[in-house]
Order: C-alpha cells, then structure tokens, then sequence
C-alpha cells in the first residue's frame, strides 16, 4: 500500500530534491526499509546503529508522533501520510 | 544579515524575558523565498528547562503544516540561554536542521540588558551575521537594551563548552 511521505529540507538531497515521495511498508521500520533501498542513505540519517529512532528527528503518522505509537514498529494504514521533521531543540 | 522589524525582535524579547529563568523558543514566519521575518510565533518549550529547549512534537507539526499552507517558511528560529552567552551551544548546533533559517539567540542571562545575535548554521559550520532592525522608534525612556554581536575578526573556538 502506497504511503505518501513528506521529506524536510535536510533530506531531500537524498530524493533528488523532492519533498514528497511516495513508500511503502506495514510499520515505519518497513517503510524506512524501502525508502532506504530507493535513496541509499536515508535509512541511516533515521535510526541510530543500535536500531532505534534517531533524536534529532520526529516522524508522524497523520497528526501524530510515532513516539507514541510504538516507534519504529508503529503500524501504517493506506491512506496515512508519514512527515519527517528535524528536531528543534537545542542547549545551553 | 538578518534584517527584522524591531516589533517583531521586542515580541522575541518580551518572550524570552517572560519565560526567564527557562530558556524560551519560537519561530519567525516570513513569505517563501523573501527572506523577511514577518509573523512572530512563540512555541512551547516542552523541555521547560533553563538549559534545554525543544519544541512540542504535536505544536511544531501544526506550526509547520500552517506555514505550508500559506506559503510561508521559518525565516527565524530563535531560543534563550538564560545563564550564558547568545552564542550556538554545541548541542544547538547538532539540532539545526533548518540551514534555511536564520538561528538567532537571546540572551537573558543579565537583567537591564538582552543579548541578540543571528546566526547562520549549515552543516554543523556556524557563521554570525549582523541584525538589522527595521522601523526601529528611539525611546526616549529606554536604558540601551539590546546588544549586536559585530562579526569578531578573530575568534577563539576551542573555549567554547
């Protein structure tokens, strides 16, 4: 099923400029999977090397952060939109 | 050079110094493209530290999805240290993931004086540029408050925490 996903400014060098590109996947670790295997890359940029969602970045399903949905093994839906921004933050 | 309304910079402040002692953040929306600062919008800072700030999840996906409705970007991203210089933290610059903003910092760490300086971050290099206020007003009544970092000539980098 064919999972719109919104790319921030950061990323798009990997998509070729484009800040939307379509995917596809059950969970966001699946999706992550085949954007990967269709931009080299991007999957790395995501999850850190012990296999969990990188802190510098929020993904969501619709409206909501998938930090509450289970993460990487949050489930997707036909239809749903997947948007990826930087985390804001910062420190003294 | 980041070039702003002194109304808007006095709404910056008048945020930082309200949320003083935690660190405050928020985003300056302009027209794609125009490079001008032109609605303020202050954010929570759901770490509600005095030394971290991070935006709400939930509120910077609908802040961002507005400005993509109306054909806006984030011209500024600004935030407070409340304690130490309006210079980038290293943490600050391992979060700037917008290298098409202007990243300006306030400093609340004095009382009768605001720090403000801008910055541009790109690619974990961070290079400081010069403010320019726009329809700026003299008051009369005003101690000086606000301080422009110049563009230093030498800078010393390895202090820097």
């Amino acid at each position: 099923m064919s999972i719109e996903v919104r790319v921030p400014t950061i990323l798009r060098s990997f998509t070729g400029g484009e800040k939307a590109v379509t995917s596809t996947g059950d969970t966001i670790a699946d999706l992550l999977t085949d954007l990967d295997a269709k931009f080299p890359g991007f999957r790395g940029r995501l999850v850190t090397p012990e296999g969990g969602l990188h802190r510098f970045v929020n993904v969501y399903i619709n409206d909501e952060d998938v930090r509450f949905l289970g993460a990487l093994d949050a489930k997707l839906n036909a239809g749903d939109t997947v948007t990826i921004l930087p985390a804001v933050a910062g420190g003294q | 050079m980041l070039t702003i309304d002194a109304e808007i910079l006095k709404a910056i402040v008048a945020h930082a110094r309200r949320d003083h002692p935690d660190e405050a953040c928020g985003v300056v929306a302009g027209a794609i493209g125009s490079d001008v600062p032109s609605r303020h919008i202050p954010m929570e800072n759901a770490a509600r530290s005095m030394t971290f700030y991070e935006f709400d999840s939930r509120e910077y996906l609908r802040v961002w999805r507005e400005m993509d409705d109306q054909d806006e970007e984030p011209v500024v991203i600004y935030h407070s240290h409340t304690a130490t210089e309006a210079y980038p933290s290293r943490t600050d610059v391992s979060f700037a993931g917008w290298p098409e903003a202007h990243y300006l910092l306030v400093s609340t760490r004095e009382p009768d004086v605001t720090e403000v300086r801008s910055y541009r971050i790109v690619d974990a290099a961070v290079t400081e540029e010069p403010v320019r206020l726009v329809n700026a007003t003299v008051d009369d009544m005003a101690v000086q408050s606000y301080l422009f970092g110049q563009t230093p000539v030498a800078v010393d980098y390895e202090c820097r925490a």
